[in-house]
């Protein structure tokens, strides 16, 4: 294959026409040949700035290596030494503010696919049918992790590998957190992808139980008290939907993305085999501009909506992954930016019939370095849609800090943790992820994860 | 899995099962509910816990078929069991919570209608085994779809059945027995509690309003998750928008905005009936639903 070595191989993806009428992955990632030609473009340099950008701190440059050299299994291993959801952030990370932003080959020309080469690293694995090894030594201690999302597994991994002895508590009826119930399928398979990671992480040894509700059946000091772990890290994620607080938002048609995608992912209600309905719409409005607003509205899009991403700033301001937004684009989803919804019309039945918008321009930047958005005196103008999906973030589920005596918390009502070794107020316990941050990334969540997996290590190590 | 240890058919189409969740069991209180799932492909069912046996390990549900999942999950046996049961969720019962001290000095009416009558059933119990007498209203519309009066007998001071039609008890409907006690008897009640179908609730709530009596509703909104997650259950209280699942399920039943309680809930409705329709005709079913091709 010969290349403009400046240009990065493409990747292969299903047509935007065809891939918005199913819910099979949008990007079909590379095959070998294409692998180790991108793997060529890596200058594999001696100070890599781009494990620095890795909040895993992969060894990126060591990893590709042996792609180029066709040694995909060594690759595999050398991944797994610092992440347990390869596939998973393969698909998943915003590389492009991450290791590829700064990646040297990006100053003159497309940086390296670093993200693309990850995720053939894990699937040729996978179909290889190479799995993490155990540990042969033992700790003889236990560890208790709350929720088996990205900051759970990851932390669960480490300290198995560490050789603890470690059981997640699931709340839900099936692991695997938002990679289950929140990025839709056709970003993340579920069966392929993120149950197979998942049997990774027990692979090493890691029990997983679900449907248990720490905070309510099971409290966190009986965890450590009398059901005898002598550590627990709480990953038990970001929790309930933020709502505008304008009139009609309890109209029918009116959903959390949260609601949605959950409807969809977690009991594929898109599945005519699964009872758990869904009202698909068939004008939609999804609130919002992050990646989870673009995964509602391309969901409702596969369900045969139209749908509009209504976002109150500009397009330069959408805190989505641009791959996201492109797709989205791609697929055929109208973009109204600068409008802000003040009102949800309801019909007599109190069904969703429109919704009330104003046009905005921005002003100062904000305390997040973002120009806000101000109101166009006058602009008010009404869209028609039958479904309106709140896509604003989530505020923490109050389950496990309201049932938790001594564990600290935020104004904001997130957990107070050490970024460093995830240490909250109280002793033996460790926390990291959404429930500590407020919604953030899948990749942010395990960096907390394995930060944490470090620090109760040394806590139980003294 | 969860195993099935018991099943009765109580009446309306009401069915009560035993299910062995010793972690549910160990901790579960009145008010709370837990979330069944039949199988792979099942919905989210919540269900208010009626009883519980912390010795054996078992929960006791009771849940009326009204839709295509509770059909089907009325065909399960003794023996059978429920791939996921989760619990327990929510708050506990309110007054269950207070200090004793305050309770004691309370006089509690419970109003139950229908299929509501169970999850009122642990909450009287709690109240007999702790030494405090209160009086209970069952309502229905007639003799025959009664549910637990001899249980609910056994542990009230004063039980009082009335059916609309009159077939047995009182003539008239739970507000019409909330009169009777209240206006004509000269019952004295500082607290009620009322357990039923929404539209009960509403009016039970706009009586007691007038008569100035603080009243608590359980209710039981569309869920999914159940875990504070999805945010289908939320409901208007007041000024403030309330999620069931961890707010709730009980509220102030003064604040509940039920007109609109009643019309989320019906959200669904021809979602669930397209659902019940494809169950019922099976292989047969093609098309007509508006869902199929």
């Amino acid at each position: 294959m010969e290349a403009d070595v400046l240009k990065k191989v493409p990747v292969r993806e299903q047509e935007p026409k065809v891939r918005a009428a199913n819910f099979d992955e949008v990007c079909l990632g590379y095959n070998k040949e294409e692998a180790m030609a991108e793997a060529v473009r890596c200058l594999k340099c001696k100070n890599p700035q781009c494990v620095k950008g890795c909040p895993v701190n992969i060894d990126i440059p060591g990893f590709i290596k042996e792609v180029e050299e066709g040694n995909f299994d060594e690759a595999y291993h050398v991944i797994n030494k610092y992440s347990a959801l390869p596939a998973v952030c393969g698909r998943v990370c915003p590389q492009e503010s991450q290791c590829e932003a700064k990646c040297i080959r990006g100053i003159k020309g497309d940086a390296v696919s670093i993200g693309k080469l990850e995720r053939f690293v894990a699937d040729t694995a996978r179909e290889n049918g190479i799995k993490p090894v155990a540990p042969d030594t033992k700790k003889g201690k236990s560890v208790a992790v709350i929720g088996s999302g990205p900051a759970g597994l990851t932390c669960a991994g480490d300290l198995a590998k560490l050789g603890y002895d470690v059981t997640i508590f699931e709340a839900l009826h099936k692991a695997g957190g938002v990679l289950s119930y929140g990025i839709p399928e056709f970003r993340l398979p579920k069966g392929k992808v993120v149950d197979s990671e998942i049997e990774n992480v027990k692979s090493l040894g890691v029990k997983i139980e679900t449907n248990v509700v720490i905070g309510k059946a099971v409290t966190i000091d009986e965890l450590l008290n009398e059901e005898g772990f002598d550590a627990v890290f709480i990953g038990s994620g970001a929790g309930l939907p933020r709502f505008m607080g304008i009139p009609g938002e309890n109209a029918n048609g009116v959903f959390s993305a949260n609601e949605y995608l959950t409807r969809s992912n977690l009991m594929k209600a898109f599945d005519d085999n699964y009872d758990t309905p869904i009202v698909a719409g068939k004008k939609v409005a999804v609130v919002g501009g992050g990646n989870v607003a673009m995964d509602a509205a391309r969901t409702a899009l596969r369900l045969g909506a139209d749908v509009h991403i209504v976002y109150r700033r500009s397009e330069a301001e959408l805190p989505a992954r641009v791959e996201e937004v492109h797709h989205a684009k791609e697929e055929g989803i109208i973009f109204d930016l600068l409008t802000n919804p003040i009102e949800i019309i309801e019909d007599e039945e109190g069904n969703v019939k429109g919704m009330k918008c104003i046009r905005m321009e921005l002003g100062e930047p904000d305390e997040s370095g973002r120009r806000s958005p101000v109101e166009i005196a006058g602009s008010e103008f009404v869209i028609d849609v039958d479904t309106v999906i709140m896509s604003l973030g989530t505020s923490p589920n109050p389950l496990i800090s309201s049932t938790t005596e001594g564990l600290e918390i935020n104004k904001r009502k997130c957990i107070v943790a050490e970024e460093s070794d995830g240490s909250t107020s109280k002793a033996a316990v460790y926390a990291g992820g959404d429930a500590v941050t407020g919604a953030a990334t899948v990749i942010l969540a395990m960096g907390a994860g394995k930060a944490a997996a470090k620090g109760i290590d040394e806590f139980l190590s003294k | 899995m969860f195993k099935i240890l018991k099943k009765e058919y109580l009446a309306n189409n009401i069915w009560l099962m035993d299910i062995e969740a010793p972690k549910v069991a160990k901790s579960c209180q009145p008010g709370q509910f837990v979330i069944v799932k039949m199988d792979e492909e099942g919905e989210r069912i919540p269900l208010t816990v009626c009883d519980y046996d912390r010795d054996k390990g078992t929960v006791t549900i009771v849940f009326q078929t009204v839709g295509a999942s509770t059909e089907e999950m009325a065909e399960y046996e003794v023996g059978e069991s429920f791939m996921d049961f989760v619990g327990p969720l929510g708050c506990t019962s309110e007054l269950i919570a207070s200090p004793m001290e305050e309770l004691k000095k309370e006089s509690i009416l419970f109003v139950c209608g229908g299929v509501g009558t169970a999850p009122v059933y642990p909450q009287v119990k709690w109240m007999k085994e702790h030494g405090i007498d209160v009086d209970v209203i069952i309502g229905a519309r007639t003799k025959d779809i009664i549910i637990l009066e001899e249980e609910m007998k056994k542990i009230a001071a004063n039980l009082y059945v009335a059916t609309d039609d009159g077939s047995y008890g009182f003539k008239g409907n739970g507000c019409d027995m909330i009169n009777e006690l209240v206006k004509n008897q000269g019952k004295k009640y500082t607290r009620v509690v009322a357990i039923g179908p929404m539209i009960m609730m509403k009016f039970v709530c706009i009586l007691t309003k007038e008569l100035n009596i603080p009243t608590i509703v359980s209710m039981n909104p569309i869920m999914v998750d159940g875990t504070g997650m999805c945010g289908a259950c939320r409901l208007q209280v007041g000024d403030d928008i309330k999620f069931a699942c961890v707010d709730g399920p009980e509220f102030d039943g003064h604040l509940v905005d039920f007109d609109q309680a009643m019309r989320r809930q019906r959200m669904y409705k021809t979602e669930e009936g397209r659902a019940l329709l494809r169950r019922k005709e099976g292989d047969t079913h093609h098309g007509g639903c508006g869902n199929c091709k």
